[in-house]
This record gives C-alpha cells, structure tokens and sequence, in this order.
C-alpha cells in the first residue's frame, strides 16, 4: 500500500505542477488583452490623468511578474482581488454564490447521469447488435451530435410550453425549500443529462465490448458463466479504468462547459459570470474563474487517475 | 485401442464442418473430421497452426468462436447432441461436464479476481458444493498437483503467480466439478521447459486418477506422445491418420506424418573458432545492466562471437538473454563492463554511435507480426534501413531491395508492393531477415526467431539463416529456449540463469556430460519421442524435486 500512496501523492504534486503552470498562462493571457483593470473602471470618458492615479492606486504600474505574484499568493490566501465593476466587491465574494449554483446544477445531472449511463452502457454490451443496442445506438449519437442549447430549447417546448409541468426559467431565489429547487432547475439538470450519458454509456460500451475478445472472457464462458454475469462480474471490473476517465471527463465538462445551457436557463451560475466579466473586461473575475475552472479539471483528472489506480489489481495488491 | 470398449464411448463427432467468416464470404476451415472418444481416454490432436485443432477442441463443447460456426456433421456427448441442443442446454455442461483448460493461463485467468474465487464459481453456480466446501475441494486439488501453499495460494490474483503455477490451477479449476471430459488447449506451449515437465507431470496424474478423458491438443509431438492414449494427425481441417500412440511414433503411415516426425533432422557441421589470431567480432565483456528503477538483471556477462560463427544464447524467460542483446544494440547501456566490435569499444548508448557502428548490431524479432508495421509496403521496409545505411536512391535503391527479395527467396514481382498482413507467418519473418540484411552487417541477432513459427517453417528459416551465413559470412547471436533448434544450428552455446552465464562452450562438448547442474536439468527436461520419457525422467529425479523449476 506504501506504494499506492507514493503513487497518489507524485500525481497530486503533477496537478499542483499543472495548476501553477496554468495560473502563469491564465494571468499572461489576460494581460495580453487590450486596455486594463483601471480603464475598465473609469471607462472610455476618463482622462489619461485619472486612470493613471488609478494605476498608481491598484499597482497596476508595477511589472507583470510581480503582479502577479501578488495574485498567486493572494489567491493561495483566498484572496482573489476586487471585482472592477461597481459596487467592487471582493472577486471571492461575486463567484462564491454563483460558483455554489453551478456546483448544484452539475451534482444533480452527474447524479443521474452517471448510474444511468454505466448501467446502459453494461445493458447495451449484453445486448450488442440486437434491436435495443442499434436503437440506442442512434439516440445516443443524436444527442451528442445536437448541440446542448439546442436539446434545452426542445425541453422548454415540450415541458414548458407544450405540457406546461416545468418552469422554463431555472430562477433560483434564495428562500426556496431543496424539493422546490430541484423542481425548478430539472430542465436544465436534464438537458445536461442528456449530453452527458450519451458519451459515458458509448464509452461504457466500447471498454466493456474491447474485452470480451479477452481469453479470460472466453475461459468464463467455456465454465458455463450466463452471459449477465460474464459482463458483469468478468469484463466491468477490468473496463473501469477507462470508465472512470470518461466520467471525470464529462464531470469536468458539467462544471466548466455549462455557459450554454445556463445561458438558455438564465440560471444564476459561474458561466454566465464568466460571460459578463468578459465582454465587460471585468479581468479580476475573468483570472478568477479561469483558475477554478483549471483547479477542477485538474482535481477530477487526479481523481480519476487514483481511482484507475484502484481498481488495478495489480497495483492494488502488488507482488 | 483395445483398452476401450465400444459402450464406453463418451464423445463421438461425425463429419464435423466449421466455417470462418473471412473476407464478407464463410470458408471452409473443418472439413468433415470424425473423432471418438471413450471414458478415461486421452486423444492427442497434432497439427500446425491453422490445421483447425483448437476449432475442434471448442467444437466438442458446442462452442463456436466469435466468427466461426458449425455448419455440418453431429457432435454427441454422452447421448446429448450439441450441434442442436440450446445454450442453456449447452451451457449447463461446461465448467460441469465438459471442462476447458487454455493455453496462456496467464490471459486465462480473470486479472480482477482471486484464483480460488474463479475455481469455485462453476461448483457453486451449479451447486454442487456449498462455496467454503468449494474452497476445501480447490486446496485439496492445488495439493494433488504439487502447488506449494496449497492452503494460501489460492487466494493470491493472477499475476501475483507463477505461470507454471497458473497453469496447474487452471487445470485444478478444471477439475472443480469433476468432469468427464476436459479440453487442453496448448496448455504448456508458453511455458519454459524445465516448467513444461511439472504441468505435464501434473496433468497426467490427475487426469489418470480421476479417470477423466481429455483431448490434449499440441503442435509438439514429443509432448502429445507422453500424454495420450492415441494419436491424430490433422492439416488444414482434414484428418490425416489416426493410430495408437506407440504405432503412430514406430509406424507412421502418412508422408505429412513422417515430415513432421522428421523436421528436426536439420543439421549443419560445427565450426570451430579461428586459430589465426581474428579478433571477436563482438565481444562482451563483464557486463552488469539493470533496468531503470529495478534490480541488477545481468551481472558479470562475459562471451565472443567470431565471425561467421553461430552463438546460442540459451536460458529460461527472464533468465537476461534478451537484456544482453539489448545491451549489444546500445538499447539499454550496461551499467558496468563494455562491449567490443572487432576489438574497439562500442559507446553505450545508441545514439551516441556512428552510423557505422549502429550497422553491426542489427536485430530479428521474435513477433514478425508486431515488429513489421502493418501499414507500410515490403519494399519500404526493407528500403529504409537500405536508404539510411548505405545512401541508396531511386534505381539503385529498387535494385538492391529486388536483391534482398532474392536473397530470402521471395519473388521481388510478387512481395514488392504488398503489406506484411497480406503474408504468412514464415514470409513475414523472412522480411525480418531481409530487413537486418538490408543494413549490410557482419553481425545479427536473432530472438527467438523461429519460437513462433511451426516446426516445418521454422525449419525453412533455419537453413536460410545458414545459407546466408555461408554467402555472406555473418556471425549470429541466436537467442533462444529452444535446445532442438540449438543442436541443429548452433557453434557454440552460453548458457544463462538468474542474469549470469553458468556455462559455456563449443555445441558439441555441451551436449556432453558433465555438466552445470542447471544445464543438466534444462537439457534434461526437454521431451523426447518416447512415450515413456516422461515417466523415467520423473523417475530419474524423484517425486520430491520435480518442484523446483515451478516454483521460483
């Protein structure tokens, strides 16, 4: 096990590695941009004069590299600079919420995507080029071939519009009971949903079907093994390794790639922040969810590298 | 055949068809094969690859691998016909009644679970045994086939075994329901054989105390003739005869039978090094090497080669015998000790040799089929290596690989514009051959060329290796596990354990008395035509140290 842990920790130091090498490129990148912090507060009226004694006051005249190692470490402490649209809040305190309903929305789709693809996934290998495999065969790369605004639009009109049961609006007031809030954000959870299982149930597909050339599949089937079981107990617990990936991809993909469908929604989350801080030059939040985007790529890619590690035998219990 | 009588009869097949789906049409690969089978016997299939045996093996199950299907004749197992019969119905005879033991043990045993776990779960699906009798009945068989720990071993996983131990419980998980029949698919072809004698030893034992009647299929006649009861000879999914064991080996009918039982009579005469002061053409020099991050897996490796002379380097897998070639070709720089050509000292690592140097050391895999990239033309592959070393071009370059065509004896009109898919196993290794001389060397090595290769073939390229070696004076570094294709080719022999040469010599005095004691076992464990070989060897040794090879 001592081995496992070495395992675990060197992959962690590489995500930190990672992280802090994304962090340079996120602030270089944003510092390529045109114009800065203090000309997007005072706006294009501003004198030269007045933007420059803002500078002064933000130390946006020091040079880049120590700006930022000023915004690493600050962001280390938890720091993260102060929004540069009035009222120039701390950034911290504009993403927390919104980052809080983002995290929300992904946790309710990932909760039913991900058993319902693994278990289709193992369905559809069982039932391989029958009827129920090409049917959903087609479904699938349907849905992952339409884009997610797309897929949103045709909930709306089905399960708004059409069927009125669901609100067409994931507005999300703060004095709604947990019941109430996922009933309002399901259409939006849904469409997620759909994206998403489609690419993990193929995968699940693919890993599982890949092994059943295996001789070990083949020694189970020639031991009288019902084909259930041969999928279940002798191909999945070798096809998680490339599984488990899969999902930390599209769990990765359910944080960071939601704009579209938060945007379709109007729902209050780190997407359309990104969206607004953007075309309103807003930096300090553009730097800021840039990170925590990279931070959980990184994260759920680590987590999905342990987790193959795990369910290795042979790592798992090593000679 | 006497010893059986006719009610006794287990299996009996009749005019067995099987197709293969193969480029969008179904083709014939079984082509009406008769085969009966009494309680308690043991019938030896032989044939090369592709004569259809493993088909066979998998049809008496009423299996049909992905892309094949039976499409004529009756298979009948103990009054129950398979070629009709559902696959509930089939499925509930195997593991059960039919039992099936396969070549790689390795690959054979699920990587995710416990080998106790994957014994006991045919008895406890059929519930014949409650699981912990189950787990009983697995230590008892482990014991019955001399595994060591008998009580733990069992609930190790797979790749923390032995393969020669992997073999023998997948033989023992075979046996968990007691079947009448079980079906041995090569199941010693890829192990070492001083391993090779403990899993036959093994085999016959429990197969005879049981009773079990068994289809032992092999391409290796010695082996088949220490294990069955009779004997049949097929090629290319047809039947070729059928005997006794004893009559088969004393008084083989067929002339495809006498060529198999004959194959290894290729013999060339010894060479013996020059006495006029020629240097080495390579020379190791006590090496020490070990792999990044691992232990020292070659320590103080010293031998020459000289020049249009054949070395076999001998030993069992990770015995260092392809290390050391690795540590030739600058692969894997030693971590002490040099290597020479013709006296100069070669730099360890590859990339810092000159192109020239880099020449000398070319090598022939054992895999044609991984070590030919599948996508480019013959004459590239051969061409690169032509272009690179020698700085060939247009005209010149076609010439000298219509050449090489020639010299491994394949029509350049025919070969030139192919993909090494399109060629057999025996073609695909001749390219390998004509790849290395491409680089014009006085020296190759040769790993394990010929071990994937049936017998006839592998003996083909043994004489076109000794043919090109009389045209051209190469010298050769043969490596191999193989002692037959040693005795019928070799100079000179090292013998190599645990990453250290314990023997070496002239071919002739190695093949005579005495000897190391590990060249002794080695030598001693490779079968003979005898039937009864088996038996005396064990004799020889004693119960009490047949263990030995198996349980490192």
């Amino acid at each position: 096990m001592g081995d496992l842990l070495t395992l675990v920790a060197k992959r962690l130091g590489y995500g930190l590695l990672t992280l802090l090498v994304v962090s340079i490129l996120i602030f270089f990148a944003v510092e390529l941009l045109p114009g800065d912090t203090a000309q997007a507060i005072l706006g294009q009226s501003a004198t030269p004069d007045t933007v420059a004694a803002l500078r002064e006051e933000l130390g946006l005249n020091q040079p880049a590299y120590i700006r930022y190692f000023d915004w690493l470490f600050g962001a280390i402490r938890g720091d993260l600079g102060v929004s540069a649209i009035p009222p120039h809040q701390p950034v911290i305190s504009v993403i927390g919420p919104r980052f809080t309903h983002t995290l929300f929305l992904a946790a309710y789709a990932a909760v039913i995507a991900v058993p319902v693809a693994i278990s289709l996934g193992v369905i559809v290998a069982l039932l391989r080029n029958t009827v129920f495999d090409r049917v959903a065969n087609v479904l699938t790369l349907t849905s992952i071939s339409s884009p997610e605004f797309f897929l949103g639009y045709i909930l709306i009109l089905i399960f708004a519009v059409k069927i009125p049961i669901f609100p067409a609006l994931a507005t999300v007031p703060t004095d709604v009971s947990f019941g109430e809030l996922l009933y309002r954000t399901f259409l939006p959870a849904l469409t997620l949903v759909l994206v998403v299982t489609a690419h993990m149930m193929r995968m699940t597909r693919a890993a599982i079907i890949n092994l059943l050339a295996s001789p070990y599949i083949e020694m189970a089937r020639l031991k009288g093994v019902p084909p259930w079981k041969v999928i279940v107990k002798h191909a999945l617990p070798n096809a998680w390794a490339p599984i488990i990936n899969v999902v930390a991809l599209n769990l990765a993909y359910l944080v960071t790639g939601v704009v579209l469908v938060e945007v379709v929604f109007v729902y209050p989350g780190v997407g359309q922040l990104l969206v607004d801080a953007v075309s309103k030059r807003n930096f300090p939040v553009v730097q800021a969810v840039s990170l925590i985007f990279a931070a959980t790529f990184i994260l759920l890619n680590l987590a999905a590298d342990v987790g193959s590690i795990l369910t290795n035998p042979r790592l798992r219990h090593p000679k | 055949m006497s010893k059986f009588r006719k009610s006794d009869v287990l299996l009996d097949i009749k005019d067995l068809q099987i197709q293969g789906y193969s480029n969008e049409t179904w083709i014939d690969i079984i082509k009406g094969v008769d085969l009966t089978l009494h309680r308690g016997e043991v019938l030896g299939l032989i044939g090369e690859s592709g004569a259809g045996k493993s088909t066979i093996g998998a049809a008496a199950m009423g299996y049909a691998r992905d892309g094949t299907r039976i499409s004529g004749g009756t298979i009948e197992f103990d009054g129950i016909e398979l070629t009709t019969a559902t696959q509930s119905e089939k499925r509930a005879l195997r593991g059960s009644r039919i039992a099936y033991v396969a070549q790689s043990a390795a690959a054979s045993f699920n990587p995710a679970h416990k080998i106790i776990d994957q014994h006991t779960e045919a008895p406890v699906q059929y519930r014949l045994r409650k699981r912990l009798e189950a787990q009983e009945d697995a230590m008892e068989l482990y014991e019955r086939l001399r595994l060591p720990n008998p009580k733990e071993i069992g609930f190790r996983y797979p790749h923390q075994v032995s393969g020669g131990q992997l073999q023998r419980a997948m033989t023992a998980m075979a046996m968990s329901c007691r079947p009448d029949l079980i079906i041995f698919d090569e199941p010693t072809t890829a192990l070492d054989v001083t391993t090779q004698i403990e899993v036959l030893a093994a085999i016959r034992d429990i197969v005879d105390q049981f009773n079990t009647a068994a289809i032992y299929i092999t391409h290796d006649l010695a082996v088949v003739a220490q294990m069955a009861d009779t004997i049949k000879v097929l090629l290319r999914g047809e039947e070729v005869e059928q005997a006794s064991t004893e009559e088969m080996l004393e008084n083989p009918q067929e002339d495809y039978t006498k060529s198999l039982w004959a194959v290894r009579s290729f013999k060339r005469p010894q060479k013996s090094r020059p006495t006029d002061g020629t240097l080495p053409i390579i020379s190791v020099k006590n090496v020490d090497a070990a792999y990044p991050g691992g232990d020292k897996v070659l320590d103080d490796v010293s031998f020459d080669i000289y020049p249009g002379m054949t070395v076999a380097v001998v030993g069992e897998s990770g015995s260092g015998k392809s290390t050391v070639a690795r540590c030739i070709t600058g692969l894997l720089p030693p971590s002490a000790g040099e290597v020479l050509y013709n006296g100069d000292v070669l730099p360890p690592k590859y990339t810092s040799r000159t192109r020239d140097q880099l020449r000398q050391a070319q090598m022939i895999y054992q895999m044609a089929d991984t070590a030919l990239n599948p996508k480019v033309k013959i004459h590239e592959i051969i061409g690169r290596p032509a272009a690179f070393y020698s700085g060939l071009k247009g005209t010149a370059l076609k010439q000298r690989v219509d050449e090489l065509l020639d010299l491994i004896e394949l029509d350049p009109a025919l070969f030139y514009n192919r993909y090494p898919p399109e060629l057999s196993g025996g073609q695909k290794q001749r390219i390998g051959i004509a790849r290395a001389l491409a680089a014009e060397p006085d020296f190759i090595i040769c790993d394990e060329v010929t071990s994937a290769l049936d017998q006839l073939v592998a003996e083909g390229i043994l004489k076109l290796l000794d043919r090109l070696q009389k045209e051209l004076g190469l010298a050769y570094m043969f490596i191999t596990h193989d002692l037959a294709t040693v005795r019928s080719i070799a100079d000179e022999v090292v013998v190599m354990q645990y990453g250290k040469v314990v023997e070496q010599g002239p071919k002739d005095e190695m093949f005579k008395p005495p000897h190391h004691p590990y060249t002794d076992l080695l030598l001693s464990s490779v079968p003979e035509m005898d039937p009864n070989w088996l038996t005396t060897v064990l004799e020889e040794r004693g119960v009490d140290n047949i263990g030995e090879g198996a349980d490192v």
